[in-house]
């Protein structure tokens, strides 16, 4: 049995089928084709399918989606465009943040509610914030730095 | 598709998901959906019917009064580590909370819903044992509250009944003289501790103790209450390395950690003595007057 679900994507008004039983992640890459969102460990775990419901940054593998009924979702689709990249999205690039780039969408929007919610962070401010994606490559210094200059970027 | 099939019903009142869950076979509720989606992902639950309390606002609430500090069901643990009601009423149950998974889960997790599934793992529910705090249920006899010492009866399993659904946590609300410490050991932030305690005092003027309690997870089937080991302290004015390592002791002897792959139940019986001690000294000091 599907129902219909309306909610605002990227700043644009949506209606999709779901099941009850489908998760929010699965809608946005399967249903909608937005397949920025990556499904990683769909137990909520690795941070890769991190977007932003409400300005906050959730696990698009665990929630419905029919939970985001008239709510305000944003995926990696709604951040920055190819020629002109998100601050945070170009200091990601600058500082080799990005290796392997599949958990990097849920990392760019984890960061950014971090930069929303804390202008000025400190990099263990930013090291606790970010410990929520944690993918396959190693190295996560680079993703601190870029997160760093992409916040020293704003306060300047 | 991961989920099996269920019925879903978005609740706009507490009535109303109480007649959902009563209707339901074997229903589940959601609420912030971080320990259920999961299960659901695994079919490690197939409920047939979900009743998502997200959309009922009155769950959200939190204030103070009469001398207990009240968090609705729904409150977020993002907000338990946050925001100042929590911070100022319950700081036991914002620095439990602030160990909890990461931002995005903690955005989402819910008290109520860390405490119904009761995984003895987790922090919430030691806070909880620890403070003497207690819950509000309803179902469809009405509404009824559980204290800590006989919601949690053993590993995702409380006193809850099928058809009652969470809705308030109570603790007493933090006053002077109060200490409360949260610590724990995970191999990494954000982890599952292995083990953790909580502990809550409190020190009168002249700085005796008064009260000592403590609570541990990962040690046992449910949150288990250390407070027999630490009541000793009362009427105590310090804190020495004797009567420290005593009360240790008395933890050690008094409880059966389980033994799995994130460490044998040694090596936690180890932990619990630490952390009890770490937790009391850092409470201790926190109950000092004038901080």
């Amino acid at each position: 049995m599907t129902m219909k679900v309306s909610f605002s994507l990227n700043g644009e008004p949506v209606e999709t089928d779901a099941e009850p039983r489908e998760l929010l992640v699965d809608v946005l890459r399967d249903r909608l084709g937005r397949t920025g969102t990556h499904a990683g460990c769909e137990q909520g775990s690795c941070g890769a399918c991190t977007i932003l419901v409400d300005g906050h940054s959730v696990r698009s593998c665990l929630m419905l989606a029919a939970q985001v009924e008239g709510c305000d979702v944003v995926t990696i689709e709604g951040i920055g465009s190819p020629e002109g990249l998100h601050p945070l999205q170009r200091a990601m690039s600058e500082h080799h943040g990005l290796q392997c780039g599949f958990c990097t969408p849920g990392v760019v929007l984890s960061a950014i509610e971090l930069l929303e919610t804390h202008p000025d962070p400190s990099r263990s401010e930013i090291e606790r914030w970010m410990s929520g994606s944690i993918c396959r490559c190693t190295g996560y210094s680079g993703i601190v730095d870029a997160v760093s200059a992409a916040a020293r970027g704003r306060v300047r | 598709m991961k989920p099996g099939r269920f019925e879903y019903v978005a609740a706009r009142s507490v009535a109303e998901a109480v007649d959902a869950l009563g209707a339901a076979e074997a229903g589940s509720v959601l609420a912030g959906g971080q320990s259920l989606v999961p299960l659901l992902n695994l079919r490690l639950a197939r409920p047939d019917v979900i009743v998502d309390v997200n959309r009922i606002p009155e769950l959200e609430a939190a204030g103070r009064g009469n001398g207990a500090a009240r968090f609705g069901a729904l409150y977020r643990q993002r907000w338990l580590e946050s925001l100042s009601v929590p911070a100022e009423s319950a700081p036991l149950l914002a620095e439990a909370a602030a160990l909890i998974g990461h931002v995005p889960i903690r955005n989402r997790g819910t008290i109520g819903g860390s405490l119904a599934h009761a995984d003895p793992a987790s922090e919430l529910p030691a806070a909880l044992v620890a403070l003497e705090g207690e819950v509000t249920v309803e179902g469809p006899a009405g509404a009824r509250r559980i204290p800590a010492s006989e919601l949690f009866v053993g590993p995702l399993t409380t006193s809850i009944e099928p058809g009652e659904l969470l809705t308030a946590v109570e603790v007493p609300a933090h006053v002077e003289g109060d200490g409360a410490a949260f610590v724990e050991f995970a191999r990494r932030h954000g982890d599952f501790a292995v083990a953790g305690v909580a502990v809550a005092l409190h020190r009168d003027a002249g700085g005796a103790c008064t009260r000592a309690r403590a609570a541990g997870c990962g040690l046992g089937p449910t949150p288990v209450d250390l407070s027999g080991a630490v009541a000793g302290l009362v009427g105590q004015s310090g804190l020495d390395d004797d009567r420290l390592r005593e009360l240790a002791a008395a933890v050690a002897a008094g409880v059966d950690p389980p033994d799995d792959v994130h460490g044998s139940s040694d090596y936690r019986r180890e932990l619990a003595q630490v952390l009890l001690v770490r937790g009391l000294r850092t409470a201790w000091a926190r109950a000092e007057r004038g901080r």
